[in-house]
């Protein structure tokens, strides 16, 4: 195998400096000096209400407030795959917490003080909480214009119903399957929705220059998609619309797509000259912005005599929120892949997008895998131990291969998911004996595989630019946004690779969507693969400019020249060796004094050519809707306080395969930092809402999310690589895979610990403690 | 409004503030001094961060006019000339990654070094319990801050 210079080689991060120095500008960091204006929100207090009437006028009133708008004064729609939402509320409010006006003022206190002020009446309509509810035939109808809603051609919506998409995914002969079943389980597991948490609050910062230009500052993990859709909506050419977006304090998906960010784009189309700033408040955070998406989720499997899955009914039912135009696509995601990492012949599943009376579902780290597999991996541990093998075991015969089918007819790719299943068991000392020497004490062991593809349109694509200075260092201009993941020092490792050059001589900066090239988002896992090959293409056209000059001016067969070192050398001639800050921007003298080549300047594009959603809408059989899968494994040791039932983790081993770690260091930490976002999913977190649809929990203090306190005793991370063949170097993605395992372990491990079967997340200490009190009584 | 003075990151500096003004804020609109960051305007999060005499505070529950006379340190002030053996240590270790929450944990950390140059585990987090990151999940953060306590003397 090749030896490589910077890939798999943990290169020190290349925004370290700026993050660790203080340098790092965020957002709400960029002074804007004295034309900036602030607007606050006016957000509706009902669920579901029509609006009567909105009165102004006190808040026109307060000294320092410019100006209020509503939602007359902005008629428009947006959205990413289905244009059903609004800027601001227009005839009605569809959850608590939606935007009906914004107070511009001078300074943030009269914006406040102003937004206090406005009035607004309501005519409250019956709101639609629970998303069971909403699918009963007298449920009222949150969009009963739903048929009219433009929207992407893998979307199913049923008008005249609360089902925004409904994926039906059929394979082979269901009733068959059951029929040669020795076991059938059947269950429901729940799953609340959650909050990302990213620290960084949303924050955008419009502004409308006296030529027409519009340019917005955001806080985003997609500017090209946040561009393109403020275009759309506010009718402007995408060449007079710019989107800055510095650094990201925390995305897991909150900041994909839109949400807040068309408020300031908007009102800076109406405040010609200023720049209008809209910094969320940690609890507008938390109530109007994307969350991850509630679940029902009905699971029957049969398992046959030999140990083998032969059918899967899996329903899921999702609490998508008041607006779906992105939480649509999660619940797409998820009904093409509810059979989890399985090989399954006979499968059926309905993956149901429910309009609820609650805040908009998104994006969230996972794209609903977390909540699927929570019941499935739960399922599949009870299918085990009822039929009496050891649940790893089980997972390894039926665990789905390379070539083998998915649920939608298309083959799997390679993976490593049977030596991860491998490598945690014996990290984890799977079949050891857990007992606990204090009496109080109870000790489980849980165990669950994961995978996950990205969720993209078939034609979502990445670009670079990269430009050699006079040194020889290298600015590489993407698209992608390292919300820390470590994207920029990866994509500089893949250039280096191959122009020679280290990664500490190559800048990647925020991006600009006036100079930098397209990128569809940072999302689905899928920028170190998809922008990588982008970055790889840019690279070898850069060392093919190279290369050909050299052959031009000194006649050496292109095939025997090479880069090493930072210079061009060359295998004829060993004493050749011009170095490559000599000419890559200045050229090389001739003989006559003239001078050829001139500045280096290389692009790359990459597109997923195989892509395609073309599947049956009745069975989504055709079609090549994911383009691979990332798969892995995990195992935990838990530790149970029998009286109060206080969980710690002792010891977790996580194995995922990363096809090539291109840089291993930065895998371990989406390892260590993935595995507690989804513990805190299952151990502490889960927003709470009162019979009227507000959130109780909208703060840090009552939300409570992981502190230094609560980290796992023994974290063993495991890379796996069985290289993705169209991977960049073998890589595929694997940030928010890192969490998919967490809730099912825990869950399977209390179970082993106590006996006790919990089938709604999250599994907190008070009721793992009122279970424990439950089966005592009983 | 009324003028304080105070010294900041070594500099003396004066600034006109209101009673009711934060000192979040004031450093960051009217001092220039951006690395402390607003995460959620109530203690929770530690993300703002300061050090007020060499003690960690949350800049968001601090009113700017009560550090009159007083010192405060933010990261700024600790990478003047280079950075600390803690701050190299966080690099080395890949402690951070959005690095939002960052400078606050950094100062956290050095107020606890400085008091403790040895801290065990438990003390270490301690330290920074009151400091939330979503990213990392803590134990780089805890691995960098070991090995500068072994380094230390």
């Amino acid at each position: 195998m090749k030896e490589y210079k910077f890939i798999g080689k943990s290169v020190t991060r290349i925004d370290a400096l700026e993050k660790i120095s203080g340098a790092a500008i965020y957002g709400d960091d960029i002074d804007f000096g004295a034309s900036l204006l602030y607007a606050e929100l006016v957000s509706s207090t009902q669920a579901h209400a029509i609006i009567k009437s909105i009165d102004t006028s006190a808040a026109e009133k307060v000294p320092g407030v410019y100006k209020v708008f509503t939602g007359k004064d902005f008629p428009y729609k947006f959205g990413l795959y289905m244009k059903d939402r609004y800027v601001f509320a227009q005839d009605k409010v569809r959850f608590v917490g939606e935007q009906i006006a914004a107070v511009v003022g001078r300074t943030p206190q009269a914006a406040k003080q102003g937004a206090a002020l406005v009035i607004v009446e309501y005519e409250p309509l019956p709101a639609v909480l629970d998303q069971m509810e909403a699918l009963r035939d007298d449920a009222t109808l949150l969009h009963p214009e739903l048929g009219d809603y433009p929207h992407v051609p893998w979307f199913f919506p049923k008008a005249g119903t609360n089902i925004a998409h409904w994926r039906k995914t059929r394979k082979g002969d269901l009733e068959a399957g059951f029929a040669q079943a020795e076991l059938i389980l059947e269950d429901t597991y729940t799953v609340p929705r959650y909050a990302h948490c990213a620290i960084e609050t949303h924050v955008a910062i419009g502004k409308l220059d006296y030529s027409g230009r519009l340019t917005v500052w955001s806080s985003s993990q997609s500017p090209h998609t946040q561009r393109h859709l403020f275009a759309e909506a506010l009718g402007k050419s995408h060449k007079d619309v710019r989107v800055i977006a510095p650094h990201v304090g925390g995305g897991f998906g909150g900041k994909a797509g839109v949400t807040m960010e068309i408020i300031p784009a908007a009102l800076a189309t109406k405040l010609k000259g200023y720049a209008v700033k809209l910094r969320y408040s940690r609890e507008q955070e938390f109530i109007n912005t994307y969350q991850r998406l509630g679940v029902v989720a009905k699971i029957k499997m049969g398992i046959n005599k030999d140990g083998r899955i032969c059918a899967l009914d899996h329903k899921i039912y999702w609490d998508a929120g008041a607006y779906v135009e992105y939480g649509a696509n999660v619940v797409n995601a998820v009904g093409l892949s509810a059979i989890g990492p399985y090989k399954i012949d006979n499968v059926s599943i309905d993956s149901v997008c429910v309009y609820t009376n609650l805040p908009p579902g998104g994006a969230y780290r996972g794209f609903g895998y977390s909540e699927m597999l929570f019941g499935l991996e739960s399922h599949i541990t009870r299918a085990a131990h009822q039929l009496g093998i050891d649940e790893v075991e089980f997972r390894r015969l039926n665990a789905i291969k390379a070539g083998d089918l998915t649920a939608y007819g298309a083959k799997m790719n390679p993976n490593g998911l049977h030596e991860s299943i491998d490598k945690v068991a014996k990290a984890i000392n799977w079949g050891s004996k857990l007992e606990s020497s204090d009496p109080h004490k109870a000790l489980g062991r849980g165990f669950a595989i994961f995978w996950k593809a990205p969720a993209m349109p078939p034609n979502a694509s990445s670009s670079a630019f990269l430009k050699f200075n006079e040194d020889a260092s290298i600015n590489l201009i993407i698209s992608g946004m390292d919300i820390g993941q470590g994207y920029q020092t990866v994509m500089a490792q893949i250039a280096a690779e191959i122009l020679s050059v280290p990664p500490s001589k190559i800048r990647v900066e925020t991006p600009d969507t006036d100079r930098n090239p397209y990128e569809w988002q940072t999302v689905a896992s899928h920028i170190t693969w998809s922008s990588g090959n982008a970055v790889k293409k840019a690279a070898l056209d850069a060392r093919d400019q190279i290369l050909q000059l050299i052959h031009r001016v000194y006649h050496y067969p292109i095939d025997s020249l090479y880069l090493e070192d930072e210079a061009v050398k060359c295998e004829n001639d060993p004493k050749f060796f011009l170095p490559l800050k000599s000419f890559v921007v200045d050229g090389i003298m001739t003989k006559d004094g003239t001078f050829k080549g001139g500045p280096i300047n290389a692009r790359g594009m990459f597109m997923p050519e195989f892509s395609s959603t073309n599947g049956n809408p009745e069975t989504s059989q055709g079609g090549h809707p994911n383009v691979h899968y990332t798969v892995g494994a995990a195992s935990l040791d838990l530790e149970i306080d029998r009286d109060t039932g206080k969980m710690r983790v002792l010891k977790v081993a996580l194995a995922i395969d990363a096809g090539k770690a291109l840089n291993p260091e930065l895998v371990r930490g989406q390892i260590t930092g993935g595995l507690l976002q989804g513990l805190a999913t299952v151990l502490y977190e889960d927003m709470r809402y009162d019979a009227n649809g507000k959130l109780l929990n909208p703060n840090f203090t009552d939300y409570k999310i992981p502190t230094a306190m609560d980290v796992p005793d023994e974290i063993i991370p495991i890379i796996v690589e069985v290289p993705q063949p169209d991977g960049p170097y073998g890589a595929r993605g694997i940030g928010e895979h890192t969490m998919l395992a967490a809730a099912p372990l825990i869950a399977n491990a209390v179970e082993n610990a106590l006996g006790i079967r919990i089938k709604s997340m999250p599994i907190t200490a008070e009721k793992v403690a009122m279970a424990i009190l439950a089966k005592d009584k009983a | 409004m009324k003028e304080i003075s105070l010294i900041l990151n070594h500099e003396p500096r004066t600034v006109m503030v209101a009673p009711n003004e934060i000192l979040l804020d004031v450093l960051r609109e009217k001092l220039g001094v951006k690395s402390p960051k607003c995460g959620c305007e109530r203690g929770d999060c530690g993300a703002c961060t300061v050090l007020l005499d060499g003690t960690c505070v949350r800049s968001c529950l601090v009113l700017a006019i009560e550090v009159e006379g007083h010192e405060i340190t933010t990261v700024e002030g600790i990478s003047q000339d280079k950075l600390s053996t803690l701050q190299e240590a966080f690099i080395e270790f890949n402690s951070f990654q959005c690095g939002y929450c960052a400078p606050g944990i950094i100062l956290a950390v050095t107020e606890l070094l400085e008091k403790h140059p040895h801290p065990s585990l438990e003390e270490i987090k301690e330290s920074i319990a009151g400091n939330l990151c979503r990213c990392t999940g803590y134990t780089p953060i805890f691995d960098a801050i070991m090995a500068v306590s072994k380094e230390g003397k």
